[in-house]
């Protein structure tokens, strides 16, 4: 008993280390500009004295923030929810249904996986902009919305479903779609869950498409955003933090909700080979 | 048991949006940066669009900064790699515990895995600051007891690279420590048991059960983190811009760089399809070790989940 308790305290004090930096962004956010900088070598940092919104102010009198968050909200929701839609479409195609040319497509798919996006986001982006589409939301989520590893994620996931399932919904005379819908989604909510996790988790903190495609904060998305922040003159830690703590909180809400499927849906995707 | 011919027609209707997207999106941009290598395009130049075969690879090989861009990407895979997993697994085995709190303590370690990289980037930026004042400067005096002189971290040719891996490895370590868990849980507890019997300590049962039965979540962490190695960009550019001197510089930076800061699309290209194969090749590796035997059992017969480890 007495092992497992100092276990515990122990691991509460490396966690709480380990998330100095964090309480460091949270706290400073609430302090003057001047101090953030001023308080960062000592145990002052951890210390809220004096604490004031005024930084979050100065975030919304600066940059436009909303229009930032709002743009990553949409960007993420639609390329999470069209991603399940036509991935789960192409999962079940290939796991279950019989056409010419399907073990093709699969092995296309395989393929696929392998190509990082780093490799292709240059020319990617030269494909894009010599059809002159750059700087809007849907250049964020249309490339991205097809994704290798989720139709295989959604094609294992299938392949295992037992065929009972269907061959009642067959005999009740339903179509293809008909039974996708009815029969294999509510049976199918785990494979759902870990690809709009995993989806989500790369895709909101994406860095890179942004600054190729982005020229304005017009559909600029957050991570991009305060990466700009940071270097917008005059150099204020205290609204740099107070952006980041409020850039965290959508995902964390959503985290802390879903804690359970976050963590099933990173070790599934881990776990899958 | 098939839907006969109307199967063929649903097929194409529920694969034709995936497989577009694919091939627009994925394919054909790869395929443009392979046939791009080959070429001599540059934006704006006056030269005619020619194809120079493996001209851009050579130039490639020869620069520099490309030479020191994956010279860097590997040092940091030699060193994130073996730090984070070991430090993952530690966590892991702490953390595989059936005790109340233990789920908010995995939590816990796993929350800078929803940070995005570019804003965990920005707070080590002041982490990193220069100077006494800079908490990582004063951390480190204080650990000495004196003895640290402050640096730049960020601006010191010896101490950039290793102040981003510190970085990454903050971020990153929550996410292996899921997967190794997940794989620690999926140990059957019999084994241990079998081993409790048969008198192995703790020790020997981490290195005869264990480890063994982790072999492919193992492999897998560190395959995944060899590539995240190969794929560093965000932290770089916002934190040191590949400087100073080239000292942090990565294969994307410099495909970045040579596209949008010089224009020199072909050669940007080549060093993407460099980094690609580079890629593959850890990818290749990790699918033969895993086909490779499969994790030596030890038979066993009652069940108790996973109290044992560690």
């Amino acid at each position: 008993m007495l092992k497992r308790i100092s276990l515990i305290v122990l691991l509460t004090l490396t966690a709480l280390c380990y998330l100095a930096p964090v309480a460091l962004m949270i706290i400073g956010s609430l302090k003057p500009d001047a101090r953030v900088l001023a308080e960062a070598g000592s145990w002052l940092a951890f210390v809220p004295e004096g604490a004031t919104l005024d930084n979050y102010r100065d975030v919304f009198a600066r940059v436009p923030f909303e229009r930032y968050l709002l743009s990553s909200l949409w960007i993420n929701a639609a390329i999470v929810l069209l991603g399940l839609l036509v991935n789960s479409f192409a999962g079940y195609a290939l796991a279950r249904l019989r056409w010419p040319g399907r073990k093709a497509v699969l092995a296309v798919v395989i393929a696929l996986l392998v190509i990082p996006f780093e490799a292709i986001a240059v020319p990617l982006f030269y494909q894009l902009s010599a059809l002159g589409w750059r700087d809007d939301h849907a250049v964020q989520i249309i490339p991205f919305v097809a994704n290798p590893l989720a139709i295989y994620l959604f094609y294992s996931f299938f392949l295992a479903l037992p065929r009972e399932l269907e061959e009642a919904a067959r005999i009740d005379g339903a179509g293809v779609l008909r039974t996708f819908f009815t029969v294999i989604v509510p049976n199918s909510k785990p494979v759902f869950a870990t690809v709009a996790i995993v989806t989500l988790l790369f895709y909101w903190g994406i860095y890179l498409w942004p600054l190729l495609m982005t020229t304005g904060d017009h559909a600029r998305p957050l991570p991009l955003a305060i990466a700009m922040f940071h270097t917008l003159p005059p150099l204020q830690w205290g609204d740099i933090f107070a952006f980041g703590a409020m850039m965290v909180v959508p995902v964390l809400v959503l985290f802390v909700v879903l804690q359970r499927w976050f963590v099933r849906g990173v070790a599934t995707a881990g776990i899958r080979e | 048991m098939a839907w006969g011919s109307s199967d063929s027609r649903a097929a194409g209707v529920l694969i034709a949006p995936a497989l577009a997207g694919l091939i627009l999106f994925i394919a054909l941009p790869f395929v443009l940066a392979v046939g791009m290598s080959f070429t001599n395009l540059r934006l704006g130049s006056p030269l005619p669009l020619e194809f120079t075969g493996l001209r851009q690879y050579a130039r490639v090989f020869a620069d520099v900064s490309v030479q020191r861009a994956f010279l860097n990407n590997a040092v940091f895979a030699l060193v994130v790699v073996p730090v984070q997993t070991a430090l993952a697994l530690l966590l892991a085995l702490a953390l595989n515990r059936r005790v109340r709190g233990m789920v908010v303590l995995r939590a816990l370690f796993f929350l800078p895995v929803i940070f995005p990289m570019s804003l965990v980037a920005v707070v080590w930026i002041l982490i990193l600051a220069p100077g006494p004042e800079g908490m990582m400067n004063s951390l480190l005096s204080l650990l000495s007891f004196g003895h640290w002189q402050p640096r730049d971290f960020l601006h010191d040719a010896m101490w950039a690279l290793p102040a981003i891996m510190l970085t990454s490895i903050w971020q990153g370590v929550g996410f292996q420590m899921v997967v190794l868990l997940a794989g620690l849980q999926a140990i059957p507890a019999q084994l241990y048991e079998a081993a409790a019997v048969d008198g192995a300590a703790r020790w020997r049962q981490f290195r005869h059960v264990t480890l063994p039965q982790l072999r492919n979540p193992l492999i897998f962490v560190v395959v995944v983190t060899t590539i995240l190695s190969f794929r560093v960009f965000d932290q770089v550019r916002i934190m040191t811009r590949g400087g100073p001197n080239d000292a942090t510089t990565t294969a994307i930076f410099e495909t970045v760089r040579s596209a949008f800061d010089r224009a020199q699309l072909a050669k940007a290209a080549a060093i993407a399809v460099v980094f690609f194969v580079v890629v593959l090749l850890l990818t290749l590796m990790q699918k033969r070790l895993l086909r490779q035997q499969p994790a030596p059992g030890i038979s066993g017969t009652t069940e108790r989940p996973s109290d044992a480890t560690c």
